[in-house]
């Protein structure tokens, strides 16, 4: 990447929660831990990593829908946590939400005109005129036809409701979409249309998108970069094609050679990793991976592994193999 | 039954399913759900179904067990157990066969174990009943197992409640139940569907290596053409209630006959089409009351004519095991079998 500014900055950011348990001692659930990540204007960065791994927190933090507990998110340049009040809400048109169940994050009780007007109406865009042309205009965008405005949600397919969960993203005009599972509920032919729609719209609007998923198949197919993701931290970030064809970080290796694929004769050596992710609330000392490496060794017990830059390229890579 | 007899001829069919059609009972009519399947699982076999929501495939494997739900019955068809009928209505004899022989592993094991029993109960409840163990050879049975599907401590989980285990280890403990009475089949219905990759990576491992030490024939059902790709030694997809094409995995995806088969496959994103858009399918699949006479495809096909509108089409032999229900595959040339 040339060194232009990225559009968002997370510079060590963390949300951790209190867990009061029954003992004595006090816990915290660290769900993002010490995260640094940039996303260019214009890219798709994919983020994966299994459930629990803090992505979809990440994803809420960067659209702040919760507030991070440390750490810093850069909008560009501006630190998100100083806008409020009026210039807050201004920023919200810039950062969008599309939701994975778009059954559950719809309204069921508005029409779906309704529901792509109210955006408009709460940042007062607009006569009730100019908010149904703009109504009309991105469900013809979206491929739905304007009588669709009258229907409820339950009267949509699931590809339909997942097309009207990015509209009223979209209503507001933003810069930046985070799409979290935004294709998880489908089936594999509505997908590919969703798939489709968010690239044209992508380029388009000139949207930049942290796309979330834990589907790889997915996520190659629309990111530029990829960062995985691991108990809360980004265990590497390297561009798609090099995370795919040459991935640096056990972990990585091991989430690429389990991704099932219908090319098994080009059969790879599979990685299978011993038992489950740690919890969230009892994270494993030194490298947070360890438990689970197959190449761990003493000094990933004791010292964690800090993001740095490995191989050629722009990547970044958590593991003392590297280091 | 005389399934326990060790010299089951391997090339007689375990499970056969004839042309089976199940209908679903709603107040003033009836509407088809599935409609003359028709398929084969013979000892030591790997089966996959594929096909998206609403298909049938989930209902197909409940008929095979009797489980299908209140509203749901058997019309027409035969279902065949080691060459022995099973009656559809007849509770007794599903029961004799459902766990001992047949075995089933559901999707989601959290709500496939009862919240309120310890695993111990649960995993014990069926050697009990079919093997007659007392309750504790039951435990002892079931600890050897839960150490050969990978479980650590498995005494103290026996004492443990599902909510304390992780979807992965419950998913384990689910094989290791399915498991107690060495079935002959095992019927798994979306098994990894509700887990993470590198959880899913090891239930698939943990599946080959029964296959290979039980000689367990797995009938597996996924909308993951990947994981039934990756399994599988033959493959059914299913579309609106019927088996579309059915072939070895190589006859499916290097030379898919059915344009249902094809467009899934054209629809799948993988890293050589990454930069080409994607095949969508346009439509939605016929709902029950709207499947017409025709080919159940034909709304959303770019080949379809008036005929496919109208008649449906027959089930073509291709070559060998592949077959696919379509009137341009048998235009090509294919046998075509006498079945509607």
């Amino acid at each position: 990447m040339p060194s232009v500014e990225p559009l968002v900055q997370f510079d060590n950011l963390q949300k951790i929660y209190p867990v009061s348990g029954f003992g004595r001692k006090k816990a915290s659930l660290r769900a993002v831990d010490g995260l640094t990540l940039s996303i260019h204007e214009g890219e798709t960065l994919g983020l994966v990593g299994e459930s629990g791994c803090g992505k979809s927190t990440t994803g809420q933090l960067a659209a702040r829908l919760l507030d991070p507990t440390g750490g810093i998110i850069r909008y560009r340049g501006a630190d998100l946590a100083q806008f409020r009040g009026k210039s807050a809400k201004a920023m919200r048109r810039k950062i969008q939400y599309v939701f994975q169940d778009p059954y559950a994050s719809l309204n069921p009780r508005h029409a779906v005109a309704e529901l792509l007007e109210e955006p408009l109406r709460i940042h007062r865009i607009g006569d009730k005129r100019e908010r149904k042309r703009r109504v009309d205009e991105m469900l013809e965008r979206i491929g739905l036809e304007a009588s669709y405005g009258k229907r409820y949600v339950h009267e949509l397919s699931g590809g339909q409701r997942q097309r009207i969960g990015i509209a009223r993203a979209l209503m507001l005009k933003p810069e930046f979409l985070i799409l979290d599972e935004p294709v998880s509920a489908l089936d594999v032919s509505v997908q590919s249309q969703i798939l489709n729609l968010l690239k044209e719209l992508q380029s388009d609007f000139g949207l930049t998108y942290l796309f979330i998923s834990h589907d790889l198949n997915v996520v190659h197919y629309m990111s530029d970069r990829i960062a995985v993701m691991y108990l809360g931290k980004v265990v590497e970030v390297a561009g798609v094609d090099d995370i795919y064809a040459k991935p640096l970080h056990p972990y990585t290796q091991a989430l690429v050679s389990a991704i099932p694929t219908e090319h098994r004769r080009e059969k790879r050596e599979r990685i299978l990793l011993k038992g489950d992710i740690p919890s969230a609330s009892d994270v494993p000392a030194g490298c947070s991976f360890h438990t689970r490496c197959p190449l761990a060794h003493d000094r990933c017990r004791r010292a964690e592994p800090d993001l740095l830059p490995a191989g050629s390229g722009n990547r970044s890579v958590r593991c003392h193999l590297y280091a | 039954m005389q399934a326990s007899n060790e010299e089951t001829d391997a090339r007689l069919p375990l499970l056969e399913i004839r042309d089976l059609h199940v209908e679903l009972t709603a107040p003033r009519r009836r509407l088809p759900v599935l409609e003359g399947v028709r398929l084969e699982v013979r000892p030591g076999e790997t089966v996959g179904i594929v096909g998206e929501s609403g298909c049938g495939k989930s209902v197909l494997s409940l008929s095979l067990l009797g489980l299908l739900p209140p509203a749901m019955r058997i019309r027409e068809g035969e279902i065949r157990y080691a060459s022995e009928t099973l009656p559809h209505a007849d509770e007794e004899s599903f029961r004799r066969i459902r766990g001992k022989e047949i075995a089933m592993i559901f999707q989601d094991p959290m709500s496939a174990l009862n919240p309120a029993l310890t695993i111990g109960d649960q995993a014990t409840e069926m050697a009990r009943l079919h093997l007659g163990l007392t309750r504790r050879e039951a435990r002892e049975h079931a600890a050897a197992l839960f150490r050969k599907v990978g479980l650590p401590r498995p005494e103290a989980l026996l004492r443990d409640y599902p909510h304390r285990l992780s979807g992965g280890m419950l998913q384990r403990v689910m094989i290791a139940i399915a498991l107690s009475c060495g079935p002959k089949l095992l019927i798994a219905d979306e098994p990894t569907t509700a887990l993470d990759v590198t959880i899913q990576a090891q239930i698939l491992d943990l599946l080959r290596k029964i296959r290979e030490e039980e000689g367990t024939a797995i009938l597996l059902v996924s909308h993951d053409l990947g994981v039934i790709a990756d399994m599988c030694d033959r493959i059914a997809v299913m579309y609106a209630g019927q088996i579309v094409e059915e072939g070895t995995v190589a006859d499916l995806f290097d030379s898919p006959k059915h344009p249902y088969t094809i467009a899934l496959l054209n629809a799948i994103p993988t890293p050589a089409k990454k930069h080409e858009k994607l095949f969508a399918i346009p439509g939605t699949v016929p709902a029950l009351n709207e499947r017409g006479t025709g080919c159940r495809f034909h709304s959303r096909c770019p080949h379809a004519d008036e005929r496919c509108l109208l008649q449906a089409p027959p089930v073509v032999t291709v070559r060998g095991v592949h077959s696919a229900r379509c009137w341009l595959a048998a235009e090509e040339g294919g046998l075509s079998n006498a079945v509607g």
